[in-house]
């Protein structure tokens, strides 16, 4: 059938369109980095793409050519059906992925480490060394349901959905969630990192090119998670500072109250500018105890470790026994359905209910599309008219 | 095809050939039975599986194990004389269980059924011990929804008491059987699977017991 | 009060506002479904059908049946799962900028979570057992499966668990946490309707009958092998067959140990995977995990035994390295279960954690390469017959490497920080199911279907429905690698970024190729029907090299008078080289496993059970529950389970074969 491997071929052609579209057009921002680490990671992609197309380019042509040259109607190729062993091909098929993989795990071994979110970098960009002196910028990062905070813990301030940095300066973020995972990931700047409920995790990065990028999580967290990003401004030092003053100057404080009116399940926030922030914001966030009157992790494990010592029994009631003051359960914790109680079922209308008849929707109400977009009725967001542009 | 149909022995070669001819199809009536070694492997493998299910609740019970929420810790609620007398109660039962199996082997289907009858009531009184254990817990507020321990200890133990509830009630659904139709192949096959599904049980009540109540009461 | 509390206690938390009847597109699926499932019931009660679909398909336990009944599932399913993708692409392809699209966030939300779910667990896996258990007895030379009631429960349970996933479409919805359902999103905090429930108990319910089929095969492949068909005279197909079903049995307690966890979070209020009081929501992710990087080889290892099967029969040749596949195959099974943290390498674990993971995974590349070359010399120095399952073979070869390529990039962990949860890793894993995956059932789809049913497939729609797939796949996911190399993330509703619009306007264009693809395939099989005495060919129309070739086509119900005996790998092969003959006499009577009713009434009580479950209806939970377990006590009390085909019937039905297959 010598019709059929003509198309063959172009099947091979096109298995190899995604390599030619990125050669030629790729201009995304994993491509086009503007920090340090990011740049990395990039050059780690081309790299193992290099070493893999040393084996999949030569499989692609041989299977192109032996389909061709094998094809039933080809009188002039051999036919020897009982070709099924040999030993040296066999050694090859084996020791030729077995050498990429031992290239590409050495590869893999050292820049895991390198790498390595937790490590403090070793240097700020390919030709500059970090300076000892400068302590790192801290940034503290809380994913809310559904929008990002950002604590600048020795500056006193806070943004919302808005990440500024400055360039050429190492910066640590510690991370935590709120309520949902989400991921903090900023192409441009460094990968991604997971933010949980009740853990802290970390990452360091560095932006080396001024500009404004992209940010956003990369996992998703419920209803409003498409729009949970942010904007992420590359600064030289001078715009930093002025930055900074604009932000203490204009915006209101980052209080127990405003985080927890601000925590509510909101989506399409703004950015926001908080002049002040408290200092013990973050530590609580993490370990769950915004909410006055709640024991904190640390409080609790504490406690925990005391007991499983043969410490004295404990109250079997959640939170007490706990200092005064703490007593409460870190949150409302609704009740498992079969310990309901009849009258306490809900009857479940379907989402597609209207929640609210004759407003069109909760978030946007400009648009006739906007159809209650959210199941959840959308508290406004503390301080939108004042810090809608800060 | 020619109009000569060939038979089981030319179809074999094995009808006026000389040289070692190669036989291409069993002639011979099949072995029926083959499928009772099936049985034994599959539930064998079940058996693996439902391990499975365990070590997993092992696993996420070691994780949860410290988690105590600022509730009881293990040492403040065990009460290991009841979980030894628990323990003996299921051990017995096991080796009741094995006489059962002797006595099947014996063919006497009355003390088959007794033996299955007394490893029923021992099974009994397990299950009746933990749900004594459980009423005690929950009455004094150490529920599963207190804590992430107490959640993982009452799944594991719990999962355990579901699978001792259920070799109960095929208990009794053997013994009615041997009473029907006695010790017959189907029947004998049966008790082989439940005797092994109860000393499973115990294996895994045994770890229950050590990383569980031990552990728990030393730390 | 009194009303709604007596209400509360028969409906639960169903009431009329549950259904969609807001919801003008799932009004118009409804209707849809109603008007041809009317006109299906219809036709069958017309011709008189229900008794013949009964007796010798619901009930069977023949397992050629039950294999072609998954089959079906897996297909209906197929366009289920395949118009949650239109729809998605067709939101992706104009929500950009001001434009909201046309579906909201808990629509969409619920149709990237069904579609995920719906093509691993209602698609891809009755696909793959459902050809294992049509092909893998005949290739040992068995007359059924080891355990055949069991076999046709764990159908039906599969058929539950789809089922109730179909009626969460029409009566509630379905679940939003994305397809494995993950924590914190459903939790009960968080997402307290119906929707993690609906997906928790239709899970669980298949769940038990991928691992009851999984413990089947594998006891049917250890014991019930032809005589003289040693471990290393298996068929590969078989071998990969065996590798996956003990992955099954390995891996699914875990899921079915997690979602009960989850289950009882939900149900219960205890604190396994909650945010507070010591939950532990990294618990379920490593748990699911777990069982999620295994299951991605339950489905792709007999997919690659089709393939060797196929390019071996096509090519007129032995497989190329034997030996060298089995073993490659045992060693992605081991490794299989040490590489599932690399699916979350962002969580933050330590570099030295992070680096054996990821070494772990590019491992795995080593013994999936070498099958690769094992295929390619196959094809090397052979006479290669380009018919529909060879072209879906060297499709297969060339977008899969392109898909493993990418999967080590992922591998890397650094790399892994700026691709992961990406378009471009949405990329590589519907690059490797579809170009492995899904390309390979269709390969043994048009490979086996001659054996089934006695006629071929027909070629040309065959061809469209190949170049749909194909050229449909390359177009819908190159943008995709595309725009995740732009970091773009997966999952999303809306884009901000109206320059990244035309990427989502070609993988729709993609799609709806795809779509012709799809078309062509069900065209195929209807035009194959009407066309099957033109189509009809012997028992051999391949030139096959394996057992199932040696009976009749489609084989009786005993599969071979007499049981084969094996001499070498390619059994049927060696059997035509040397020069046997069918025997046509001599025949003895065959014993056979009787038909049952339990399987479909077990079943269908389990779907009550798991209705009731998600809708709080406890009272009819309670029954259902007391009415399987007694059933299933009752069920013990049948001893009569079994009968003989006599020997004249055998030789009867072997006469008319031979007449048909000549």
């Amino acid at each position: 059938m010598p019709d059929h491997p003509a198309p063959l071929a172009r099947l091979a052609r096109a298995a190899l369109i995604p390599l030619l579209l990125c050669v030629a057009g790729c201009q995304g921002a994993v491509l086009d980095p503007a920090g340090d680490i990011a740049l990395q990671q990039r050059n780690l992609i081309y790299a193992s793409v290099g070493l893999m197309l040393l084996i999949i380019v030569p499989v692609m042509i041989l299977t192109v050519v032996f389909a061709w040259r094998y094809r039933a109607g080809n009188k002039e190729a051999t036919y020897d059906p009982h070709f099924d062993h040999s030993t040296s091909l066999e050694l090859i098929i084996w020791s030729a992925p077995l050498l990429i993989i031992i290239a590409l795990g050495a590869l893999t071994w050292s820049s895991t480490h390198l790498l390595d979110p937790f490590r403090p970098l070793n240097r700020i960009s390919a030709t500059k060394a970090v300076d000892k002196k400068q302590r790192p910028l801290q940034v503290q990062v809380v994913s809310l349901d559904w929008k990002w905070l950002f604590i600048y813990p020795e500056l006193g301030i806070a943004t919302v959905n808005e990440l500024a940095l400055p360039v050429d300066r190492q910066v640590r973020f510690d991370m935590t969630s709120s309520n949902m995972m989400n991921t903090f990931y900023a192409p441009t700047l460094a990968g991604m990192i997971y933010t949980m409920p009740g853990m802290r995790s970390t990452l360091h990065a560095v932006l080396n090119r001024p500009g404004e990028y992209e940010g956003m999580s990369a996992n998703y967290s419920g209803a409003g998670f498409s729009y949970m990003r942010f904007k992420l401004r590359g600064l030289d030092d001078a715009a930093f500072a002025r930055w900074v003053g604009e932000v203490k100057g204009r915006g209101m404080p980052l209080d127990t109250a405003n985080y927890l009116k601000l925590e509510k399940p909101s989506e399409k926030v703004p950015v926001m500018h908080f002049a002040s922030v408290d200092p013990s914001l973050f530590q609580r966030a993490y370990e769950r105890c915004v909410t006055p009157g709640t024991p904190c992790m640390s409080e609790i494990m504490a406690r925990d470790h005391a007991a499983g010592g043969g410490g004295k029994p404990h109250p079997m009631k959640a939170g007490e026994g706990m200092p005064s003051g703490r007593q409460s359960l870190p949150r409302e914790k609704p009740e498992g359905g079969l310990m309901k109680d009849t009258d306490e079922i809900t009857p479940v209308p379907h989402n597609s209910k209207p929640r609210q008849p004759g407003v069109p929707g909760t978030t946007d109400p400009d648009s006739p599309r906007n159809r209650d977009l959210s199941f959840l009725s959308l508290p406004a967001t503390p301080g939108h008219a004042r810090a809608a542009r800060g | 095809m020619t109009s000569h149909s060939p038979t089981v022995e030319e179809a074999n070669g094995t009808a006026g050939a000389d040289a070692a001819p190669p036989l291409f199809y069993q002639t011979e009536a099949d072995h029926h039975d083959h499928s009772s070694g099936g049985t034994m492997l599959g539930f064998w493998i079940y058996l693996m599986s439902d391990a499975l299910i365990f070590a997993t609740l092992f696993a996420t019970y070691g994780v949860l194990s410290t988690s105590y929420a600022g509730g009881p810790a293990p040492s403040q609620i065990f009460d290991l004389s009841l979980v030894a007398l628990n323990t003996a109660m299921l051990l017995i039962s096991s080796i009741t269980c094995g006489m059962a199996m002797i006595a099947m082997e014996q063919g006497n289907v009355r003390g088959t059924q007794l033996w299955l009858a007394i490893t029923g009531l021992f099974g009994a009184a397990f299950i009746g011990i933990e749900l004594y254990e459980f009423a005690e817990l929950i009455h004094e507020g150490a529920t599963p929804m207190r804590s992430a321990f107490l959640s993982g200890f009452f799944t594991l133990v719990g999962t355990h008491g579901l699978h001792v509830f259920s070799g109960l009630i095929w208990i009794v659904v053997m013994v009615i059987q041997l009473g029907q139709r006695g010790l017959i192949i189907e029947n004998r096959r049966r008790l082989m699977c439940l005797s092994m599904f109860w000393h499973l049980l115990d294996v895994v009540w045994i770890g229950v017991f050590t990383f569980v109540y031990l552990l728990g009461v030393l730390r | 009060m009194f009303n709604e509390t007596v209400l509360k206690t028969i409906f639960g938390r169903l009431s009329f506002e549950s259904f969609p009847i807001h919801e003008p597109i799932l009004i118009a699926t409804f209707l849809g479904v109603v008007v041809i499932g009317l006109g299906i019931v219809g036709a069958i009660t017309k011709y008189k059908l229900w008794g013949y679909l009964w007796t010798e398909w619901f009930t069977s336990v023949d397992h050629k049946k039950i294999g072609i009944m998954y089959i079906i599932l897996g297909i209906i399913m197929l366009l289920r799962g395949f118009a949650d993708a239109i729809m998605m692409r067709a939101q992706q392809a104009v929500s950009f900028g001001a434009n909201e699209g046309y579906l909201n966030a808990h629509h969409y939300d619920q149709i990237f979570t069904a579609h995920g779910t719906i093509m691993i667990f209602f698609v891809a896996i009755p696909l793959v057992v459902g050809i294992i258990n049509y092909v893998m007895p005949l290739q040992i030379g068995a007359r059924d499966v080891a355990f055949p009631f069991l076999n046709n429960f764990s159908f039906w349970l599969t058929v539950a668990g789809a089922g109730l996933v179909m009626v969460s479409l029409f009566v509630g919805e379905f679940s939003r946490g994305g397809w494995l359902n993950y924590v914190p999103v459903a939790n009960l905090q968080n997402s307290p309707d119906t929707g993690p429930d609906y997906y928790l108990w239709a899970l669980q319910i298949a769940g038990i009958g991928t691992t009851l089929s999984g413990i089947n095969m594998v006891v049917t492949i250890i014991k019930m092998r032809a005589p003289g068909m040693t471990m290393m005279k298996l068929p590969v197909f078989c071998w990969t067959a065996l590798c996956s079903n003990v992955l099954v049995i390995a891996i699914f307690p875990v899921l079915t140990a997690a979602f009960a966890m989850l289950m009882l979070d939900r149900y219960v209020g205890t604190n396994f995977f909650t945010n507070d009081l010591g939950g532990n929501p990294m618990m379920y992710w490593n748990l699911v995990w777990i069982w999620g990087h295994p299951e991605v080889y339950v489905l792709i290892l007999p997919i690659f035994g089709i393939y060797s099967e196929v390019t071996s029969t096509f090519t007129g040749k032995r497989l190329f390295g034997y030996s060298s596949m089995v073993y490659a195959t045992v060693v992605i099974t081991i490794l299989s279960y040490l590489v599932w943290l690399h699916h979350f390498f962002t969580m933050g674990s330590g570099a030295s954690v992070n680096s054996f993971f990821g070494i772990a995974t590019m491992v795995i590349s080593i013994p999936t390469g070498a099958k690769i070359f094992n295929w390619l010399f196959t094809m090397y120095r052979g006479q290669i017959r380009f018919e529909l399952p060879m072209q879906w073979v060297v499709a297969f070869m060339l977008t899969f490497v392109v898909g493993g390529m990418t999967g080590v990039m992922l591998a890397i962990p650094p790399a892994d920080f700026v691709l992961h949860n990406s378009l471009f890793l949405v990329a590589h894993f519907h690059n490797v199911i579809i170009g492995g995956v899904v390309f390979g059932l269709f390969a043994g789809i048009d490979y086996w279907f001659p054996k089934a049913f006695g006629f071929k497939l027909d070629p040309f729609w065959g061809r469209i429905h190949f170049w749909g797939w194909v050229i449909g796949y390359w177009v819908a996911w190159t943008p995709m690698y595309v725009a995740g190399l732009m970091g773009v993330t997966r999952r999303l509703r809306h884009l901000d970024d109206a320059t990244l619009q035309p990427l989502f306007i070609i993988a729709a264009i993609g799609v709806a190729i795809i779509a012709i693809g799809i078309a062509a395939f069900v065209i195929q099989i209807v035009v194959s029907i009407i066309n099957r005495d033109k189509l009809r060919v012997g028992d051999d129309p391949w030139n096959g090299r394996t057992l199932e070739w040696a009976t009749s086509s489609p084989p009786p119900a005993y599969n071979f008078a007499f049981t084969p005996v094996v001499h070498d790998l390619d059994a049927w092969h060696d059997m035509k080289e040397r020069g046997h003959q069918r025997p046509t006499g001599g025949y003895m009577p065959i014993h056979m496993p009787r038909n049952t009713g339990a399987g479909v009434i077990l079943s269908g009580l389990a779907a009550v059970l798991g209705f009731a479950m998600v809708w709080y209806i406890w009272w009819l939970a309670a029954v259902s529950f007391v009415a399987m377990i007694g059933y299933g006590i009752a069920h013990t009390f049948n001893y009569n389970r079994d009968y003989h085909i006599s020997a004249e019937e055998v030789a009867e039905t072997e006469r008319k074969n031979a007449l048909a297959g000549a």
